[in-house]
């Protein structure tokens, strides 16, 4: 017993000061994970005063019931787990419903200690709560704090350890006649055989006829038939359903508990949080406050970068970080370094041009990322995230997204990883995965060279391909989301309806600058190995291949006369359909050969040639690659003194044109065009990927939400590659039937009524 | 039979009963509506919906369709 490691949850209302609380306590100590198979955050920290003590902090709660997530979570850990104390805080400005979830805390038979969190703002407003009084009728020990300022935190601390060694707690309060004699009923016959002081939570579950109690529990019908006459025979007679009755007399007793207890004089005041609202959430103001609100966001995270006049220091770093630390030290500088100390080319083209470009591609994200993140989390933290959901709310749910779905998505028009990131602020698990699903058909910055280059090359430069690629994005995001909620994956869970509005307050740095950085570091991490991985992937792909028979690095083989014969070129310029001198080292490599057969994916959408099948399949490392890429396959040499390819690959677009039109059979556009629509929806590039694999935390939704996007995708090009011919010409029966049949099903499924869940059935 | 939804911005309102069942119906009530309680309608959204009530001496945003589950007086 004497080692036994000792561990209290800290549980709590969400915007009680909970996570404040929990960073005061355990300092540096921390460790950041997901509670299994769930994307609901958990963490556990040792405790400052205690180091073997863990501090385990649930997820925040109103009540214990089995209706989301969080409570699932939260109840599980508490039932399962059985924690050796539960450090409760309570916002003494929010008595009443704070209290609703501790009489449910005092029932589970664990040691319970409460945190009176923010007494202070009480005193302020001139009312008074007799603490003594409280901690008698709910029979546990109180600590008053301040977790902002870190007052009373110790004791708290040392009072929850006192009761997880020698603690008891019994809950105090009772409910109505009926109620209780129900409940002696059902202890009897059912949880007699548990431990004495858990019967009553078991008791009130089953009254409440909780399904994932009963389930647990594996009563016989018989008794279940039992205790169904008691709890009707309750019901009855106090004329409402069970679960009901047991909220009902919970509020009842806090409220006649509170009346001798809670002493409010300033009332009817408006606090300045209140005069803060009127203006901010107010019916005329609102939507521009919010405009602008949104605009500072991007234009200091993401916009113009404050060297050329912008207000971004994000993009200013990040430039500075792709130019200088990402392009000039990490690539060149390390080429320059490994060609001194005579490696061996092939493995300096790994490094440098593989791990370092690749690694650079990421880092560079970092500093908009890191101001991105700080100001969401200053939203967060200071209550107006609450507020856009409460203004957006209208417009998101019927797509079966979230009020607070809009920032992931204006996020993403800079970058789709942020974007997904962005989504961990929304609560409800099917809205969150709805967002991370739909969230990258947003064309982020990397897709705008793809878009100039369709533009461009096929449309005369045309600003309403651009734009169309914006609306494609949005279409795909309503499309999606409307006929995606309708199907049993996303049916399960209820969707939010009521939400607390917390009061504003100022923000607590410590918390911001936490979260701020869990987030870059979690990025920096995560989407970092992958990429990685993937760079010396695609790398690979790039650089070796087979010539004449002959295995190796291309460049190489080239080089060897004997190998690389004229007869092998003709070969090799039939097989690729180009003329001989334009047979270049890349058209051997494993991903032009690779690239060849799967470009028969692609076919059906007009583009099924090895160049445009290539370039896609490596804007998956990057999407800025599927240009770079048309560069070297179009034969842009910028090694001859010409100047570097420009961004949106202005100097092949003749030949790119013509190559489109040459494919397609004389339907160039429209064969760009589905090119466009497929490079803009298929799956993100692999750093985005990897923020879906984090932010999902199971590898089946991350296998669903890529396939979707390129099922999506695929569908999209097909149906306007395929309906496009019909007026352009050039139709083929089959797949114009087969696009209207894929037409039809999308219409079926946008129209369909549709009902709302209202059940989990998470576990 | 009145229902929160019908109540006016700038009213204050007694809940009477609350309809429907399940997962909404439980939500409702957690977060503090329950029957007897004095409920102030504070504002509403400025695209018509949610609505933002005070209950317990706390903000709560509520949309328009599960408001209708609660009569008030």
């Amino acid at each position: 017993m004497e080692n036994k490691q000792l561990r209290i949850a800290l549980a709590g209302n969400p915007n009680s000061g909970k996570t404040t609380l929990f960073n005061k306590l355990t300092g540096s100590n921390q460790f950041v994970g997901n509670w299994p198979g769930v994307t609901v955050e958990k963490k556990e920290g040792k405790l400052i005063v205690d180091k073997e003590v863990v501090l385990t902090d649930l997820p925040g709660i109103y009540s214990l019931s089995p209706y989301t997530l969080e409570e699932v979570v939260a109840r599980n850990y508490l039932i399962e787990e059985k924690p050796d104390a539960i450090l409760n805080i309570v916002d003494a400005t929010n008595l009443e419903r704070n209290l609703y979830l501790t009489t449910q805390l005092t029932e589970l038979g664990i040691p319970v200690v409460i945190a009176l969190n923010m007494m202070d703002l009480v005193k302020k407003a001139g009312d008074n709560i007799n603490v003594k009084e409280l901690s008698r009728q709910l029979g546990c020990p109180i600590v008053e704090i301040s977790a902002l300022k870190g007052d009373g935190v110790k004791e708290a601390a040392l009072a929850a350890i006192e009761a997880a060694k020698n603690g008891k707690t019994i809950p105090q309060h009772s409910f109505s006649g009926p109620v209780e004699h129900a409940l002696a009923h059902i202890e009897e016959v059912t949880v007699h055989n548990l431990p004495e002081e858990r019967q009553r939570w078991y008791a009130i579950k089953l009254f409440e006829r909780d399904e994932k109690v009963v389930e647990s529990l594996a009563l016989s019908d018989e008794i279940k038939a039992h205790i169904e006459k008691d709890i009707r025979a309750a019901e009855k007679e106090l004329d409402d359903d069970a679960e009901s009755i047991i909220t009902n007399e919970r509020y009842i007793y806090i409220g006649q508990m509170l009346k001798g207890i809670y002493k409010k004089k300033g009332k009817g005041q408006l606090s300045a949080s209140d005069k803060i609202d009127r203006i901010v959430t107010n019916r005329i103001l609102a939507l521009p406050i919010f405009v602008v609100v949104m605009f500072l966001v991007y234009a200091l995270s993401m916009g113009t970068s404050i060297a050329d006049g912008g207000v971004s220091i994000g993009t200013f770093l990040t430039d500075w970080t792709n130019d200088v630390l990402g392009g000039a030290w990490l690539t060149d500088g390390s080429r320059a370094i490994l060609e001194g100390w005579n490696v061996a080319p092939w493995l300096v083209g790994l490094i440098s041009d593989g791990i370092f470009a690749g690694v650079g591609a990421v880092l560079g994200f970092v500093p908009q990322m890191l101001v991105l993140f700080l100001m969401l989390c200053l939203l967060e933290d200071c209550g107006y995230m609450a507020r856009i959901a409460f203004i957006m709310d209208r417009i998101f749910r019927r797509f079966g997204l979230s009020g607070k779905s809009f920032i992931p998505m204006l996020v993403a028009t800079g970058c789709g990883i942020p974007g997904v990131m962005a989504s961990r602020t929304i609560e409800n698990e099917r809205d969150r995965r709805m967002t991370i699903t739909t969230t990258t058909f947003m064309p982020c910055g990397a897709k705008m060279p793809i878009i100039g280059l369709i533009a461009g090359a096929l449309f005369g430069g045309s600003t309403w391909v651009a734009t169309s690629a914006y609306f494609i994005g949005v279409a795909a995001i309503i499309i999606s989301g409307v006929m995606l909620k309708k199907t049993k994956r996303f049916a399960g869970d209820p969707a939010p309806f009521v939400m607390e509005l917390p009061a504003y307050h100022l923000p607590a740095w410590g918390n911001v600058l936490r979260g701020t950085w869990e987030r870059g570091w979690s990025f920096i991490k995560r989407a970092g190995t992958v990429i990685v991985i993937s760079s010396i992937v695609i790398w690979f792909l790039t650089s070796f291949g087979s010539v004449n028979g002959k295995f190796g690095m291309v460049d190489d083989l080239y080089e060897d006369e004997t190998v690389v014969t004229d007869e092998y070129v003709a070969v090799v310029a039939d097989r690729m359909g180009v003329p001989e001198d334009e047979v270049e080292p890349m058209d051997d490599s494993i991903l032009a050969r690779v690239a060849q057969p799967v470009s028969v994916v692609f076919k059906p959408l007009g583009f099924g040639d090895w160049k445009p099948t290539a370039a896609t399949v490596t804007g998956l490392v990057a999407k800025e690659e599927v240009v770079a890429n048309f560069g070297i396959m179009y034969a842009y040499d910028d090694n001859d003194g010409e100047e570097e390819l420009e961004e949106n690959g202005d100097q092949i677009w003749d030949r790119v044109a013509e190559d489109f039109n040459a494919f397609s059979g004389g339907h160039g556009k429209l064969a760009a065009f589905a090119f466009m629509i497929f490079n803009l929806l298929c799956a993100p590039c692999f750093a985005a990927m990897g923020a879906i694999k984090r932010e999902m935390n199971s590898a089946r939704w991350t296998l669903f939400a890529i396939g979707y996007q390129c099922c999506f995708a695929w569908v999209m090009a097909f149906i306007v590659w395929q309906l496009g011919r019909v007026f352009a010409g050039g139709m083929n029966v089959v797949g114009l039937i087969l696009a209207l049949v894929m037409l039809a099903l999308l219409l079926w499924q946008l129209f369909k009524p549709y009902k709302e869940a209202q059940k989990l059935t998470v576990k | 039979m009145k229902t929160l939804r019908e109540a006016k911005v700038g009213e204050t309102v007694k809940v009477v009963k609350l309809h429907g069942e399940g997962a909404v119906k439980r939500r409702i009530m957690d977060m503090g509506i329950t029957k007897g309680v004095e409920v102030f309608v504070r504002k509403l959204a400025p695209l018509g919906d949610p609505i933002e009530v005070n209950v317990r001496n706390y903000e709560l945003s509520i949309r328009k369709a599960d408001a209708e589950m609660i009569e008030v007086e």
